[in-house]
């Protein structure tokens, strides 16, 4: 095997192990606009980070973070409905990175590659980097998994029975921002969600506990990527849209054979 | 306004003059009230009157615009929302739903499925349990926490009238047997009086209080329910279920209550 090919493989792996839990919590919690609007503000992160001169993963970040915070609180204030106000702020953010993005004329930036992905690009400081991260990640939804499955239940009854609601919701949001940053340069921008709530979805009708679901939601995501990867090189597709169709094809599966049953 | 209040030197739970304002409104206006040990409080009150908000400033979900609320400290709290809706979504059986308000062991959690009445559904996915089942559920998890205080928002919500009767009644047992102070709200007038030990009648503010038979006989208390509780539709079953659903022939000892609590 080609090493870019491998490093895509490792890559797209990396991701669809940190996207297998976090796109269960996602569905459960009914965060799928949510998570969209931080995707989309990823690219306001990579247009500063540019402009800065520093990592663009880190700027995506804190981008996003930032983001997440706003919403929390602007939503507490009332008035606008939370899809209207994720409405705004997502492509409010997503058309401020493309004005600044295109002001910086010294850079050729390869905007269909932050948009729609581009895994054969991987290096192999990529592929260390979303190793460490995954290992960040799984630790950090290691020791919050009940607590945070507490308050995917009810936030209410979980915030009486003691659990730190709001400390818990924050750290998940970070882990969310965290993902969006890697996954990036997977599927790219407007497909990162995909990646988050199609396997998710499919492993829904074949799990009977929620860890039961969040393994097979990493399971379904690890062979999308692989499929994926095969299809595009064997149909010459771009790569980041035939992962996502090879996890909607298993989805579809998945609901048949659930049908059927 | 009567004070028939039960001195209690040592209260699980005292409110003194909370009042709480949401946009501008007026929600509830200079409340007091307190709750001995092992005590039975059932806040009564019309639609709207506040008793839901009240119970949430108590236990701290949202904060009051003024006033203090004052818990026992190191209070266990066991709580029963009104309902709760779980997504289809998550995979969750009825064991697993209990465990996430802590980690018990096994056998606690069977022992409290059998003392709610639910130990049949035990594995059962929570999004495939009835109403009442749900109730019950609700309620083992507050018990699993061995709670000094429970607090029931309408528990007997959505049960038939012979599902209330059992449920009112094992509220008591496990005032008993927990030694817990229990304070709960309640939509109906007629059963839960049986229930309790004390009345509050709510409509933002506190309209009167006391036992069951002088709340009942307040005119503050008229005023506010007007006719309804003369005009109580009951019909009476030759048989009553217990909490497995197998079917007792108890009749007297139904109507016997429907009287107890008519006065």
């Amino acid at each position: 095997m080609d090493d870019f090919l491998l490093r895509a493989l490792l890559a797209g792996y990396g991701v669809a192990i940190l996207a297998g839990p976090l796109g269960t919590f996602i569905i459960w919690r009914r965060m799928a606009y949510f998570g969209e609007a931080l995707s989309h503000t990823a690219l306001l992160g990579v247009a500063l980070g540019l402009l800065i001169g520093i990592s663009s993963q880190i700027t995506v970040i804190v981008i996003s973070v930032a983001l997440a915070i706003s919403i929390t609180l602007l939503r507490h204030r009332g008035q606008l409905s939370s899809d209207a106000l994720l409405g705004i702020l997502s492509h409010s953010a997503l058309s401020l990175g493309l004005i600044v993005l295109s002001f910086m004329e010294s850079v050729r930036v390869d905007l269909i590659g932050y948009l729609f992905g581009d895994v054969l690009a991987v290096t192999q400081n990529d592929v260390y980097w979303i190793a460490s991260i995954d290992v960040a990640v799984l630790l950090t939804l290691f020791f919050i998994w009940r607590p945070l499955l507490a308050l995917s239940v009810d936030e209410e009854l979980a915030q009486v029975e003691g659990t730190p609601v709001a400390r818990t919701r924050l750290i998940f949001m970070l882990l969310i921002a965290t993902v969006i940053a890697v996954a990036m340069k997977i599927v790219g921008i407007l497909l990162i969600t995909s990646l988050l709530i199609i396997p998710a979805a499919a492993a829904r009708p074949i799990a009977n506990s929620p860890e039961q679901m969040a393994l097979f939601a990493t399971v379904i995501g690890t062979l999308s990527v692989s499929l994926g990867l095969w299809g595009s090189l064997q149909w010459d597709t771009p790569t980041g849209p035939s992962i996502v169709i090879a996890a909607t094809i298993l989805f579809l599966i998945a609901q048949t054979r659930a049908i059927l049953r | 306004m009567h004070n028939h209040e039960i001195t209690n030197p040592t209260p699980i739970l005292s409110v003194s003059h909370l009042s709480l304002e949401i946009g501008g409104r007026s929600i509830l206006q200079d409340i007091n009230l307190h709750l001995g040990e092992r005590e039975i409080l059932t806040l009564i009150g019309p639609n709207g009157s506040g008793k839901s908000s009240l119970v949430r400033v108590i236990l701290g979900l949202i904060s009051a615009t003024s006033g203090e609320v004052n818990l026992r400290k190191n209070l266990q709290v066991g709580y029963m929302p009104q309902h709760l809706k779980i997504d289809s979504l998550m995979p969750l059986t009825v064991s697993r739903f209990l465990l996430l308000g802590g980690k018990r062991p096994q056998k606690r959690v069977h022992e409290v499925l059998s003392e709610v009445g639910a130990s049949q559904i035990i594995n059962t996915p929570i999004q495939y349990i009835s109403g009442g089942e749900m109730q019950r559920i609700l309620l083992a998890r507050a018990l699993l926490r061995e709670p000094q205080l429970l607090v029931l928002d309408e528990p007997v919500q959505g049960v038939d009238i012979n599902g209330q009767l059992a449920l009112y009644q094992l509220i008591q047992e496990i005032r008993d047997r927990y030694g817990c102070s229990i304070l709960m709200i309640s939509h109906d007038l007629h059963l839960v009086m049986a229930a309790t030990d004390r009345v509050v009648c709510l409509n933002q503010h506190i309209c009167c209080t006391g036992t069951p038979d002088i709340v009942t006989q307040d005119p503050a208390y008229h005023e506010l329910f007007g006719s309804r509780q003369v005009a109580l539709y009951s019909h009476h079953h030759d048989h009553t279920h217990s909490l497995h659903g197998n079917i007792i022939k108890t009749a007297s000892k139904t109507e016997h209550k429907e009287h107890k609590q008519r006065g």
